[in-house]
């Protein structure tokens, strides 16, 4: 069974969102990093690029599958995970965690019907699976 | 689990990163039981053979196999198969799970003279146990001399008291052996060797890792790197094309193709920088403006920790050494052509 944390977003491309004050962070879930296996390359954009909700905003790909990675919010990336670049595995070790993908600031959520909340994910993941 | 040729596969069991790596540090079983197997019986079996194969089975003796491939008229190929010499007058070959159907066809369709040819794909399984320990584990299922048997070469003995053919080889470019044997004792060989594998870290592993393992060995895969658009000589297989052999299928082709120059060559590439290579992908000059071909295969190297695969180019852009550029979405990843194999397996 994947993990689904509480107190995050969701979207049903498995992204998660957790709400920093102002900032808005982006990793990927359980359910999808399970789903890809071995992550062996993150494709991520630059710093300072607007990105919109719904947008492809990077690459993930896994020694047998490649993925797209989608907005939940728009705004500006402020900061990408340098560290994904070495160690594309962190986001098999800890998806929430050290495996974050890109933070965003400051950012809107323009299409509030994309994300989901924990109960609402876990639900869909049921229902999909 | 994933459906291919009609099988039920499984991709993975444990990741592919993991499995592929245990296959290089010790020993695992893959259930390949979707291989076909076609049996060729009878006092014409032999030139049958020679003229639906292109390598030389004339050189083959009783116990030993022989890589080899099926090919049309154009050259280009219908399959390629590994051939078995069981007896005097008996032979066996395997073919690709998906191809199966298709080269029985085929194969039925140039028959002549007195032979029996059955597709007993259907009654036989197969699995592969792979890896330095292979030996060691079937050596605790039998007392016959299974560690003496030659690279390419087989024995008949029993397993669990049924009979197979045990054969030393595999796509893995590890030592190993392939076990037939018939369909129903499969499940019960495949448990023994579980079984007595376990001081030997014995483990399942799925064609995820089949597919990493034998690109890092450079063997190619049907379908993607060698299918009916290409012909052995610009696959690099020219070794198994016996030209000098009377006839056989295709040779026409091969042989004009040979005095002609190859106009396209299949090459394998390293990247320069992190990425991974996916079939279809374009390949690109070293100035990044000229495409001189496509990648067949490719994957991220779990033992080299980097994007390696094969693809066809031009001729002239196709000497080791060569720098070029693979087409990753909307960039341009620098890639440098090198000597095969990517990963050297060394056998004691």
């Amino acid at each position: 069974m994947s993990e689904v944390v509480s107190n995050l977003l969701y979207t049903k491309e498995h992204e998660w969102l957790r709400i920093e004050g102002t900032t808005g962070i982006v990793g990927i879930t359980d359910h999808a990093q399970n789903l890809l296996g071995d992550i062996v390359y993150v494709e991520l954009p630059n710093v300072n690029e607007e990105v919109d909700a719904g947008d492809e905003f990077g690459t993930i790909e896994s020694v047998k599958a490649v993925s797209p990675l989608f907005m939940p919010i728009s705004g500006k990336v402020i900061r990408i995970n340098e560290a994904l670049e070495n160690e594309p595995e962190a986001i098999n070790e800890d998806c929430y965690g050290d495996g974050w993908i890109i933070a965003i600031e400051p950012f809107t959520m323009d299409d509030k019907d994309m994300l989901l909340t924990s109960e609402q994910y876990e639900t869909y993941l049921e229902e999909e699976v | 689990m994933v459906e291919f040729a009609g099988w039920e596969m499984p991709i993975q069991y444990e990741g592919i990163m993991a499995e592929h790596k245990h296959t290089r540090e010790a020993v695992s079983l893959f259930d390949v039981s979707h291989m076909g197997e076609f049996y060729f019986e009878g006092k014409d079996a032999l030139q049958n053979l020679q003229k639906l194969t292109c390598n030389d089975v004339s050189r083959l003796a009783i116990g030993q196999v022989q890589y080899s491939a099926l090919l049309y008229e154009n050259g280009t190929f219908v399959d390629d198969i590994t051939v078995y010499r069981l007896g005097e007058e008996k032979y066996f070959m395997c073919v690709n799970a998906a191809n199966t159907d298709k080269d029985f066809a085929w194969i039925q369709s140039n028959l002549s003279g007195d032979l029996k040819c059955e597709n007993r794909s259907a009654e036989i399984g197969q699995i592969a146990i792979q890896g330095k320990n292979a030996v060691d584990v079937l050596k605790t299922m039998t007392s016959e001399p299974i560690d003496t048997i030659k690279y390419y070469w087989f024995m008949e003995i029993e397993l669990c008291g049924h009979p197979v053919t045990l054969a030393r080889m595999g796509y893995t470019g590890e030592d190993g052996y392939e076990v037939f044997c018939q369909r129903e004792h499969t499940a019960e060989i495949w448990e023994t060797l579980m079984e007595k594998g376990k001081p030997f870290q014995i483990a399942p592993v799925g064609l995820g890792a089949r597919n990493t393992l034998r690109l890092e060995v450079c063997f190619p895969l049907y379908g993607q790197d060698i299918d009916d658009q290409h012909l052995p000589l610009e696959a690099g297989l020219g070794k198994f094309v016996a030209l000098d052999k009377a006839s056989f299928l295709g040779k026409d082709a091969v042989a004009t193709q040979k005095a002609e120059g190859l106009q396209r060559k299949l090459i394998r590439f390293a990247l320069d920088v992190r990425g991974v290579p996916r079939p279809h992908y374009l390949i690109f000059d070293e100035t990044a403006n000229v495409p001189i071909g496509e990648v067949t295969s490719g994957t991220s190297s779990p033992t080299l920790g980097k994007g390696i695969g094969m693809g066809y180019v031009k001729i002239a852009n196709s000497k080791i050494g060569t720098k070029v550029n693979i087409q990753v979405r909307n960039k341009m990843l620098p890639a440098t052509i090198v000597k095969p194999p990517f990963v050297v397996v060394e056998k004691t």
